[in-house]
């Protein structure tokens, strides 16, 4: 049974991502770190997503693929978390209520699964957004 | 080296005992010479007023609680006009701030008025790589700074154990570790007590735990002052400022100088500087019957040679307070509800910023600057008495040459009394209005450069004196003819003629025209090392600081032009 | 023989530890091994003695791919362009050193052009809080020998802070707090039950975006209307908070160390500007102190060396030359970028391509970029101009300052790359670059 639900997401620092950062956001392990959405089980239930699967995250201002899990810091149900990153700003929207300060934290998303849709590079993304992915590369 | 003669001014050096008459001043590589040759410069400073440039005794321009007030005061910044501070571009940098100004501003504002040395009034030792790294953006002012040891841990055991020699060795190795020049003491345990959200507002009230009372501090620290024989005195900020009645608090304090003598080599001759007098010259009971004490605390000064003070003069502006006495700056902003900052830094300090209006028609604020000016007006040797506002706290340092003005000129005061809503209220709580003495030229060379150099134990480098350093203020005043417009004194003491740096013009028509190297002056005590000071030195830093011991000091390459100010200890 | 390095500061987070001890090679040229880090420590000092490491500026040829070329054409390019821009914003530095970050602002005062560092997207509403409310603070040290009640609200050290708990708040044994953290009450206050929460003595579970209601709140009880107080606030039961202010009613010295659960969410500045004025209200009956969590070693920095040249921390305006504005949701880095005010972006000791909302890098990316920083991450790889530097703490050293504002001072542990320069060397030749092109009339 698969509803549509608007969750409430936040984007915050993780300890994976931070020594991933250090690899190097190229790297393999920052990918691993960074394209996943923490849920609230109960919600993926609704939601009709499989733990470990990918899924479809829509924003006001983007969109991005990344991998559902439940995780180790649990979410309340409604509240979402994907960490600070290259797939976490796919979706961040830009508005600042005039402070400078994007909403990294307390937007609307819907979340749809996508089991069969593929994650896309750190690199793929960026580069993609400003037109200058030339295709798979080496991490 | 470049050779300068300036021709025919009016020179007031109190310490080669110039008072005004026409004399030339010959600069050779630097330094203050006996003559020149035909190939130097010439400045004609005919009908011109020459004093040696300005000496800062007490300033807050350079460290972590003068930049947090910039940081939270954008309002300082904002609206160009010369009353902000929106000065065109001159030097190198652009100027910003009016009662926090800039570090590029303060270089640049002191030197348009002829200052060319500051005495940091407070440097938190933990701090002090901050303060160094603004002195090294502060253009062509030489400049010194304080630890404060009012407050610190080591102090307060080694004094309560009676441990003079420890004492000593421990201010000797801060000093050197901070690159710091004296002994600085603000709210003598209480900042202390404020970490726990207390205060000592007597001289006999115990510090919370350490059970040590700030008439011990104070008496130990001038003790080890003396020891080590340091350039400067103790310089001190006593417990209860700002509070009315606290004048007897403030003899309490000067009075703990009482008995100890001074061996130094620096010709220094007190053995303790009350500075920022003013906020400690409060009669009363409550804000509604204040009244000036400077009578009182005049009278003692006046018949004791040990002290020095500086005055701390209100100047009647929007500015910001700033202090080491963290629990005053929470009751201000208990007072007047403006924001508050509070710095409490681990086993050394505090700190309070809050800005503050001093409004003319505020009888408080009337008051307050009666008593700054009556300070100076009753004193006997201006030698000991400096021109100060406590900047910012009193007002900004960019109004040295309004306090010089009032000073100079009852006409002045009247014209300012004037202004004041509650006229009759300020001239019934103080004495102002019935004095009639005004400075001359002399009396204000004593209060700005000369009286602060001797006893900052400077003397020697910052007068006009062969061998001194050519630090030169030309003001566009003729001491035969003052202009009989106050405000015409004020604007010449505002900006300089020439300022001349080590023998370099920097200022020319108050305009900035070269920034050479500048000094930082600190004192080197040579002593052997005390093995049980390093060892407790070692422990606390292992157990209490969060920094490590070998980060602590000031590395070589963040002191810039270090000058040591050197003595040696058997 | 290998070398043993002590008192070591690490380049990572606002922690700015600086007793890192690290055994380099023999030659100097390789790290070996490093102590007392956290994990993210390890692997930046693994990564600085990287053989991978950059060592000449790359410029992007039209095909997409990068070129070398030598630091004076990359130092050449970066002032002509600096001065050919309207608008040029050079933004970042929480990854530079205060001397970086001195040269870049006699830079951009030369240039003209705006001037920003990544509290910007961070802790920037905190400043807009201080510049209001003012900041009862304290260093670490106080936290260490003194507190007794601990709330991170907000925040997740656990996570982004890896050593804050043992060094400075809850586990280490001060003057006054010798039983550690036996005698210390944690209170953790966040949406999500973090890591942090795991070693709290309270967890409150928030609903997130609310936090406003719950200071409210919390004010409400020390102002002695308790009882007024509703069933649940924020998702938090009345009987919980009046336990929880209790607590920090009879604290001896309590911290609130806060982060980006609040300066990230609706409210902004407003969520810091009402936990100042709770800390405030609670110097009536108990000492308290408040610290924001800075992310990075030192992204106090800028706010510090700018503060005093300028007197303004972020979002600097230095178009006109001759004075400072500041004047943040208009001089701000993504608000201008989304408005497309911006025609040159330089991107110094941070990845605003990773860290921006994407919609604010397109913007960016529509006018010339330059990335300067050592590492490959997004910005140099969509950079038009990638300079390499230093790596400040690993090969310079210099002034940084920790989340508390206290200077610690680096050391580098090992040699840079051959050739590669630190950021104030290379910013100083950018400036000095400029002024040559003025004087020669070919601004």
């Amino acid at each position: 049974m698969t509803t549509k639900k608007t969750l409430n997401m936040i984007t915050q620092r993780a300890i994976e991502e931070g020594i991933a950062m250090e690899i190097g956001k190229t790297s393999r392990e920052y990918f691993d770190a960074c394209n996943i959405i923490e849920m609230n089980a109960q919600d993926m239930k609704e939601l009709g997503i499989m733990k470990n699967t990918n899924v479809h995250v829509k924003s006001e201002s983007g969109e991005v693929i990344v991998k559902a899990v439940v995780g180790r810091q649990t979410c309340y149900p409604g509240l979402c978390h994907i960490r600070q990153g290259v797939w976490a700003n796919q979706v961040v929207p830009p508005r600042t209520q005039s402070t400078g300060a994007p909403q990294y934290s307390g937007f609307p998303v819907t979340v749809e699964p996508a089991p069969d849709e593929k994650l896309k590079s750190a690199l793929e993304l960026v580069q993609g957004a400003v037109g200058l992915w030339k295709g798979e590369q080496h991490a | 080296m470049a050779e300068l003669l300036i021709k025919n001014g009016y020179v007031f050096d109190p310490i080669s005992g110039m008072k005004g008459d026409k004399a030339d001043i010959a600069i050779k590589d630097g330094k203050i010479a006996d003559k020149v040759s035909s190939k130097a410069q010439v400045i004609d400073a005919s009908g011109k007023t020459i004093m040696a440039g300005g000496v800062d005794i007490h300033t807050h321009v350079a460290g972590p609680k003068v930049n947090l007030g910039r940081e939270m005061r954008p309002e300082d910044k904002f609206f160009r006009g010369e009353y902000r501070g929106g000065i065109v571009k001159q030097g190198r940098r652009m100027e910003m701030g009016f009662s926090i100004p800039s570090t590029w501003k303060t270089g640049y504002a002191y030197a348009r008025m002829g200052y060319t040395f500051t005495n940091e009034a407070a440097m938190p030792p933990l701090m002090a790589p901050h303060v160094h790294e603004e002195f090294r953006d502060t253009p062509i002012l030489d400049q010194a700074a304080m630890p404060v040891f009012g407050n610190n841990w080591f102090c307060f055991e080694y004094i309560k154990n009676k441990e003079l020699e420890n004492n000593a060795a421990y201010i000797a190795w801060l000093l050197k570790a901070t690159k710091g020049f004296g002994i600085k003491v603000v709210n003598p345990g209480g900042t202390e007590a404020w970490a726990w959200g207390e205060n000592c507002t007597s001289i006999h009230d115990p510090v919370p735990y350490f059970d040590i009372t700030p008439a011990e501090i104070v008496k130990g620290l001038i003790e080890a002052n003396e020891y080590l024989g340091l350039p400067h005195s103790v310089h001190i900020h006593g417990n209860n400022l700002g509070n009315p009645g606290n004048y007897k608090d403030t003899i309490d304090t000067l009075k703990l100088s009482e008995g100890i003598k001074t061996k130094n080599k620096f010709g220094r001759e007190q053995v303790l500087h009350n500075t920022h007098l003013q906020f400690h010259s409060y009669k009363g009971t409550s804000w509604a019957d204040f009244e000036s004490g400077a009578k009182e605390v005049m009278d003692y000064v006046n018949n004791n040679k040990q002290i020095t003070v500086d005055i701390g003069q209100v100047t009647l502006d929007e500015t910001t307070t700033m202090t080491a006495d963290g629990p005053f700056e929470y009751h201000l902003n208990q007072l007047n509800h403006i924001k508050w900052a509070n710095v409490d830094i681990e086993l050394e300090t505090g700190s309070g910023i809050v800005p503050y209006i001093y409004d003319k028609n505020i009888k408080v604020c009337g008051i307050q600057w009666a008593i700054g000016l009556e300070i100076a007006l009753y004193a006997k040797d201006l030698m000991r008495v400096h021109i100060t506002t406590d900047h910012p706290n009193a007002g900004p340092f960019t109004r040295y040459p309004r306090v010089i003005k009032w000073l100079m000129s009852q006409k002045a005061r009247e014209e300012t009394l004037d202004t004041m809503k509650w006229k009759s209220k300020v001239i019934a709580a103080s004495n102002i209005a019935s004095m009639d003495r005004e400075l001359g030229l002399y009396d204000i060379a004593m209060m700005t450069r000369a009286g602060p150099a001797k006893a900052l134990g400077l003397a020697d480098i910052y007068g006009l004196a062969k061998g001194a350093d050519a630090n030169v203020a030309i003001y566009d005043l003729d001491a035969n003819n003052l202009p009989s417009d106050p405000e015409l004194i004020e604007a010449a003491f505002l900006s300089t003629a020439y300022t001349i740096k080590e023998g370099v013009v920097v200022v020319k028509d108050g305009t900035i025209v070269a920034e050479p190297p500048k000094y930082t002056l600190w004192t080197k005590v040579n002593m052997p090392e005390n093995a049980q000071v390093m060892h407790d030195i070692k422990e606390k830093f292992a157990r209490n600081y969060t920094v490590n011991l070998e980060n602590y000091a000031v590395f070589d390459e963040h002191v810039h032009n270090a000058r040591a100010i050197e003595l040696d200890v058997a | 023989m290998p070398k043993i390095i002590e008192n070591v500061g690490c380049p990572y987070c606002g922690c700015s530890c600086d007793d890192v001890r690290v055994t380099v090679s023999d030659d100097g040229k390789e790290i070996l091994e490093v102590e007392n880090v956290c994990a993210i420590g390890t692997e930046i000092f693994k990564h600085g003695c990287s053989k991978d490491r950059i060592k000449l500026p790359r410029m992007r040829q039209p095909d997409g791919s990068m070129k070398d070329i030598s630091y004076e054409e990359a130092i050449d390019w970066t002032a002509r362009h600096l001065l050919k821009a309207k608008k040029p914003l050079m933004y970042g530095f929480g990854s530079t050193n205060c001397e970086g970050q001195a040269a870049a602002a006699r830079a951009m005062e030369i240039a003209g052009g705006m001037l920003d560092n990544c509290a910007t997207i961070c802790h920037g509403p905190s400043f807009l809080a201080i510049f209001d409310n003012g900041y009862p603070t304290c260093t670490l040290g106080e936290v260490k020998n003194r507190a007794d009640v601990i709330v991170y609200w907000g925040s997740n050290p656990a996570h982004a802070h890896p050593r804050h708990m043992s060094r400075y708040s809850i586990f280490p044994r001060g003057f006054f707090t010798g039983k550690g953290q036996k005698k210390r009450t944690v209170i953790v206050i966040d949406p999500r039950y973090t890591d942090t929460a795991n070693v709290a003595d309270y967890h409150l579970q928030i609903k997130q975006g609310h936090d406003y209601e719950l200071f409210n709140a919390f004010r409400m009880v020390i102002h002695g209307y308790g009882n007024d107080l509703p069933d649940e606030i924020a998702g938090i039961k009345k009987e919980t908070i009046l336990e929880v202010a209790e607590i920090m009613k009879n604290a001896r010295f309590g911290t609130t160390f806060f982060g980006m659960g609040l300066t990230h969410s609706d409210g902004r500045n407003h969520n810091i500007d009402i936990a100042i004025s709770l800390t405030r209200d609670l110097n009536k009956v108990a000492k308290w102190t408040i610290m924001a969590m800075r992310g990075h070693y030192n992204i106090a920095g800028p706010g510090v060396v700018w503060s005093w040249t300028f007197g303004f921390p972020y979002c600097l305006d230095l178009t006109k030359k001759d004075h400072a504005h500041m004047n943040p949701g208009e001089t701000s880095s993504v608000d201008m970028a989304m408005r497309d005010e911006v025609d040159m972006f330089i991107n110094i000791g941070t990845d605003a391509g990773a860290h921006f909302p994407i919609p604010a890098v397109k913007q960016l990316k529509k006018h010339p970029w330059v990335t300067i920083d050592p590492s490959i991450n997004m910005a140099s790889e969509i950079a038009d101009l990638h300079i390499p530097v230093c790596i400040c703490g690993v090969d310079v050293g210099g002034i940084v300052y920790r989340m508390d504002n206290v200077p610690i001072q680096f050391r580098k542990v090992i040699e840079p790359p051959e050739g590669v320069m630190d950021d104030e060397t290379l910013l100083n030749k950018v400036a000095d670059r400029m002024e040559e092109l003025i004087a020669k009339g070919e601004a």
